[in-house]
């Protein structure tokens, strides 16, 4: 026999259910609680760097809108910084760089405004091309699903980035690659995830 | 004094895989193809920072903070309390917990529940409250009833708050259920089967807590949440190039 590790485990993930709005956006689930529902703004209006919005939607396996699905967002400002102690350096006034949002319940499609990133330090002195690091969660998805969202308009960014390139299957990385369109003088970046099946977005275990 | 270093990789053997077909809604949900692994970047070991003005006292207290003045959620009156730890058994202190549940009937304030046990009009059944210095939490509520769901004709879901955390990197985030101790409907749920592993499931499960009760006002449940622990920078190369 050998000593103990003492380690505790990590507590088991369980799904966040259909009703995951009345915990995290009890307004959404048709009540009002809360003086301030968290993850609505998520840079404040002090932020730096261009103005985005970007929308999607979650497919399952057939092709059918997830309409009950939750995303948080976690991203630094423009200068590449996160708002959090080791994050790089000082963000604006009001950045908290975390977001939460919901899809429709009838269409499925789920949007927010927000900033573009700048790029972050990557391992061993690498750079990130700019990215927004999304957190997925709901019914039918035992433990939230992480994947990242790139720009189209940053290629040069993009082909250098360490963890695209760390795919082998160079076709499946343009699933996080949100497209750039204009829309009435607004920049919005189309980001669809594909939960299962063809083009399926690429998930990290982190 | 050792400088903190990577996140201990999840354990996927005692984490719940995406596609448990027991659980129906999982079938179509679960991503087909493997994971790519990640060693940890800044994007990973930051997370969102929260502090008590971004919640009210009360947010806690399921109780009353939804119920008209002078009136109260009707239901078994517990405190559901706890502290949230590393892997090292070391206090998460200064984090977020949100909880949400059914009222004691099992029917859920929601607009897309349409279960036929009534809505309590004193009780909303979502929380939230920050850990403090040590890590420790609880919440006042009622005990949520078990409810059916539309998974085989006959399901139900043993009694349960819906927990979520965040810790300080954005790869702890978790959100998990709470039962309660001896509910003969935990081993019969398809969603707690989803974990492999026993021992892991028999951590989800509140315990009845003496200590902590309240005489003639409310019976105490003890639940801990473990986050990812993070281990000392000793040797290896830094996170950063900087």
């Amino acid at each position: 026999m050998s000593q103990t590790l003492d380690y505790l485990k990590e507590t088991a993930s369980q799904t966040a259910g259909p009703y995951v709005h009345i915990g995290l956006a009890p307004g959404a689930a048709g009540f009002d609680i809360y003086e301030t529902e968290l993850g609505h703004d998520i840079v404040g209006p002090n932020a730096k760097g261009d103005r985005i919005r970007v929308e999607g939607v979650v497919t399952d396996g057939t092709g059918a809108a997830v309409k009950d699905v939750l995303i948080e967002v976690w991203q630094a400002n423009a200068d590449g910084f996160y708002a959090h102690p080791e994050g790089g350096g000082e963000v604006e006034d009001g950045f908290r760089g975390w977001g939460r949002v919901i899809s429709d319940f009838d269409t499925g499609e789920w949007s927010f405004e927000t900033v573009k990133p700048g790029s972050t330090s990557g391992r061993d002195k690498s750079k990130q091309a700019p990215h927004l690091n999304l957190w997925i969660v709901a019914r039918g998805i035992n433990i939230g699903l992480n994947t990242r969202m790139y720009f189209s308009d940053e290629d040069a960014a993009n082909a250098t980035d360490p963890v695209l390139n760390l795919i082998e299957w160079v076709d499946r990385r343009k699933t996080l690659i949100a497209a750039r369109t204009e829309t009435n003088g607004t920049t919005v970046y189309r980001f669809d995830i594909r939960l299962q099946g063809e083009n399926e977005t690429v998930f990290f275990d982190v | 004094m050792t400088k903190p270093g990577e996140f201990y990789q999840r354990d996927r053997n005692l984490q719940p895989p995406a596609y448990t077909p027991s659980y129906k809604t999982s079938v179509a949900r679960s991503p087909g193809l493997a994971m790519i692994s990640l060693q940890n970047s800044v994007s990973k070991i930051t997370g969102p920072v929260f502090g008590h003005n971004d919640i009210d006292p009360i947010d806690n207290d399921m109780i009353f903070n939804y119920a008209a003045d002078g009136e109260s959620a009707i239901g078994e009156r517990i405190i559901m309390h706890g502290r949230v730890l590393d892997e090292n058994a070391r206090p998460v202190p200064n984090t977020l917990v949100e909880a949400w549940q059914a009222n004691a009937g099992g029917r859920y304030r929601h607009k897309k529940d349409t279960y036929l046990a009534p809505i309590d009009p004193n009780f909303g059944g979502c929380g939230r409250t920050m850990t403090d210095d040590n890590g420790y939490y609880f919440f006042r509520t009622v005990k949520p009833g078990a409810y059916p769901w539309r998974n085989y004709v006959n399901s139900w879901r043993p009694a349960h708050i819906h927990l979520s955390a965040f810790g300080s990197g954005f790869c702890q985030r978790l959100i998990t259920q709470c039962y309660f101790e001896g509910d003969p409907l935990i081993p019969k749920c398809p969603i707690v089967q989803t974990i492999p592993d026993q021992d892991a499931i028999d951590q989800l499960v509140a315990r009845l807590d003496m200590n902590a009760t309240i005489p003639l006002d409310s019976i105490a449940y003890k639940f801990d949440i473990v986050l990812r622990g993070r281990r000392s920078t000793l040797f290896e190369n830094r996170l950063e190039g900087n």
